[in-house]
């Protein structure tokens, strides 16, 4: 068997909705039947093939190639498999993620691994505004799972994350873990304004100090901390500078916030 | 069987099914997790009378460790599900959590899942926060020294309790000597532990007492001071006797360790005053398990 992949053949000009394209939703189907799957584009639906040029057939293992930040949701709701997306990705990617892995080479919109339950996101490049975060209106982020980012976020990164792990080795916007309930998000840059705003429980590990710690997060002072090269090290199996720090990362300056409501989030600053 | 001068009998141990789970204890350095450990394992000699039986298996380095700092690994062992689960906590909390710098993990992973830190956690008062590291819960529990870090379960599998073996030599001195080389050849087998002090047992039970209150009461047949006063099984120049009982995961494992600790035995031979090594049975009414001394050795 060999690689599924959608190569985009046209140049997009309105976004598409790809989120039947999903190892879940394909798994059982032949090539003909692929080629028929109808697409929103826009105001309209397209064939499958009028936008990509589709070759192989591994279901369980699927590339877009030449991708394009006009591509949506891709992965939605998916639970196994690989996906890969050569270049950009829109928004949505890894919506509502259950399983699985997408690994993306450039970098994507707003809304990546939003509500996402569980599985792997990697992101070569950069994300958009509120990674992790849940649908406005909805209580629940990301609720499991791991999502790697190589460069830089956007602003309200995990608003309302619940569980799993956002790991970010470039820069982070402004209201970082906004709303958040609990879970890890580790920064390697520099972060934004506002870090923790409204945070309930849950934890910002940052490698660089911010520019301001909030006025409602207190400070717990300096410590040695037993969880952090275990949650560290368990990183090890990903690809992540996260994972070689478990040697390195144990005091920390615990700021606990934020105070203005639930109060049990906690920035942990690396000393 | 004779062994470099040590009868061996033919005989077996019999021992019965048992539920079990394994720890892992770390702290800022062995002796601390090795005085955690101890804690938590002491007053764990039988299930007679302690509720469980539980024992230092081995010292772990840093690099066996879910923290990566020095550790140990505890088991512990019940005769059932509810009894290890009330065992394992009343003594995670008041043995490891009492600990300076003490953190406990799951040694076994498979198996039904029974509380480790999921209710220690109510000790932190609200101020206690989990952690999912690779798909395993963990419990920070503030603690005066800094946080006391805890996995939520430990997995409980199917086990064997009572495997044991008898050194019979011609005095007390010889006959410790002989057990303390057994437990240290013994304490290089995995998944086994030897409950009673130092691993070596010098008062063993026969089933049954003229008390109608106890169940238990000491083997006269193998007491040197009752040789003429009772139906005994030693032989005139045996003075001394003393027992190691062994609670192992498998049959496997119990075999390996009685086989290793009876070669230690029979290693200090007739010269050094050991005459035989023989084994606690009771007629096969005590459990399913037997372990038939000179299959072992064979």
């Amino acid at each position: 068997m060999t690689t599924l992949s959608f190569a985009l053949k046209i140049s997009l000009q309105q976004r598409v909705d790809v989120s039947p394209l999903t190892p879940d939703n394909l798994v059982g189907k032949s090539t003909g039947e692929i080629a028929a799957i109808e697409l929103q584009a826009g105001n309209r639906k397209v064939r499958t093939d009028e936008i990509f040029t589709l070759s192989g057939d591994d279901t369980l293992n699927i590339v877009f190639k030449t991708a394009s930040t006009k591509l949506d949701y891709i992965g939605k709701g998916n639970g196994k498999g690989v996906i890969t997306v050569d270049g950009d990705a829109g928004a949505y990617l890894g919506f509502q993620l259950k399983g699985g892995i997408i690994n993306v080479s450039g970098s994507v919109g707003a809304y990546a691994a939003c509500e996402m339950r569980n599985g792997e996101i990697n992101i070569g490049g950069n994300a958009g505004d509120f990674l992790g975060a849940a649908l406005p209106g909805n209580k629940k982020g990301l609720q499991g799972g791991v999502v790697i980012v190589k460069g830089n976020v956007g602003e309200r990164v995990g608003d309302h994350m619940r569980r799993g792990s956002i790991l970010i080795e470039g820069n982070a916007g402004a209201y970082l873990g906004s709303r958040m309930t609990a879970g890890t998000i580790g920064v390697l840059g520099e972060v934004g304004a506002y870090p923790g705003y409204a945070m309930k429980r849950g934890t910002l590990l940052l490698i660089k100090a911010p520019a301001a710690i909030p006025s409602t997060f207190n400070d717990c002072g300096a410590h040695t901390l037993g969880f952090l090269p275990l949650l560290l090290k368990g990183f090890q199996s990903y690809n992540t500078q996260f994972g070689a720090m478990a040697e390195k990362v144990k005091r920390v300056r615990r700021y606990a916030g934020d105070m203005s409501g639930v109060g049990k989030g906690e920035i942990l600053v690396v000393i | 069987m004779i062994i470099n001068g040590v009868q061996i009998d033919e005989t077996f141990a019999e021992a019965f099914p048992m539920r079990a789970t394994r720890v892992i204890i770390t702290a800022q350095n062995h002796k601390w997790a090795h005085i955690s450990a101890q804690a938590f394992t002491g007053f764990a000699t039988s299930v007679i009378a302690c509720g469980c039986e539980a024992g230092i298996e081995r010292e772990l380095d840093p690099s066996e460790t879910p923290d990566g700092r020095p550790g140990v690994s505890a088991m512990i062992f019940a005769m059932g599900w509810k009894s290890l689960a009330w065992q394992l906590e009343t003594r995670s909390g008041q043995c490891v959590l009492t600990s300076p710098t003490s953190a406990l993990f799951a040694g076994i992973d498979e198996g039904e899942p029974i509380p480790l830190g999921k209710n220690l956690r109510y000790f932190g008062d609200g101020f206690q926060i989990s952690k999912h590291i690779n798909g395993k819960r963990y419990w920070r529990i503030p603690v005066m020294d800094g946080e006391f870090l805890t996995q939520e379960t430990t997995g409980v599998v199917k086990a064997i309790g009572g495997g044991n073996f008898l050194v019979l030599a011609e005095s007390q001195p010889q006959a410790l000597a002989a057990c303390e080389a057994a437990i240290e050849a013994m304490r290089q087998v995995p998944n086994v532990i030897m409950p009673f002090p130092g691993g070596v047992v010098r008062s063993g039970s026969k089933v049954g007492s003229k008390y109608k209150s106890l169940n238990a009461s000491t083997n006269d047949a193998f007491c040197p001071t009752l040789k003429g006063q009772t139906k005994t099984e030693l032989s005139p120049e045996i003075e001394s006797v003393m027992e190691i009982v062994i609670d192992g995961l498998t049959e496997e494992d119990i075999k390996k360790s009685m086989r290793a600790g009876i070669a230690a035995v029979c290693e200090l031979g007739a010269s050094q005053g050991i005459r035989r090594v023989s084994a606690g049975n009771y007629g096969g009414k005590l459990g399913p398990f037997l372990f038939h001394l000179h299959e072992i050795m064979a």
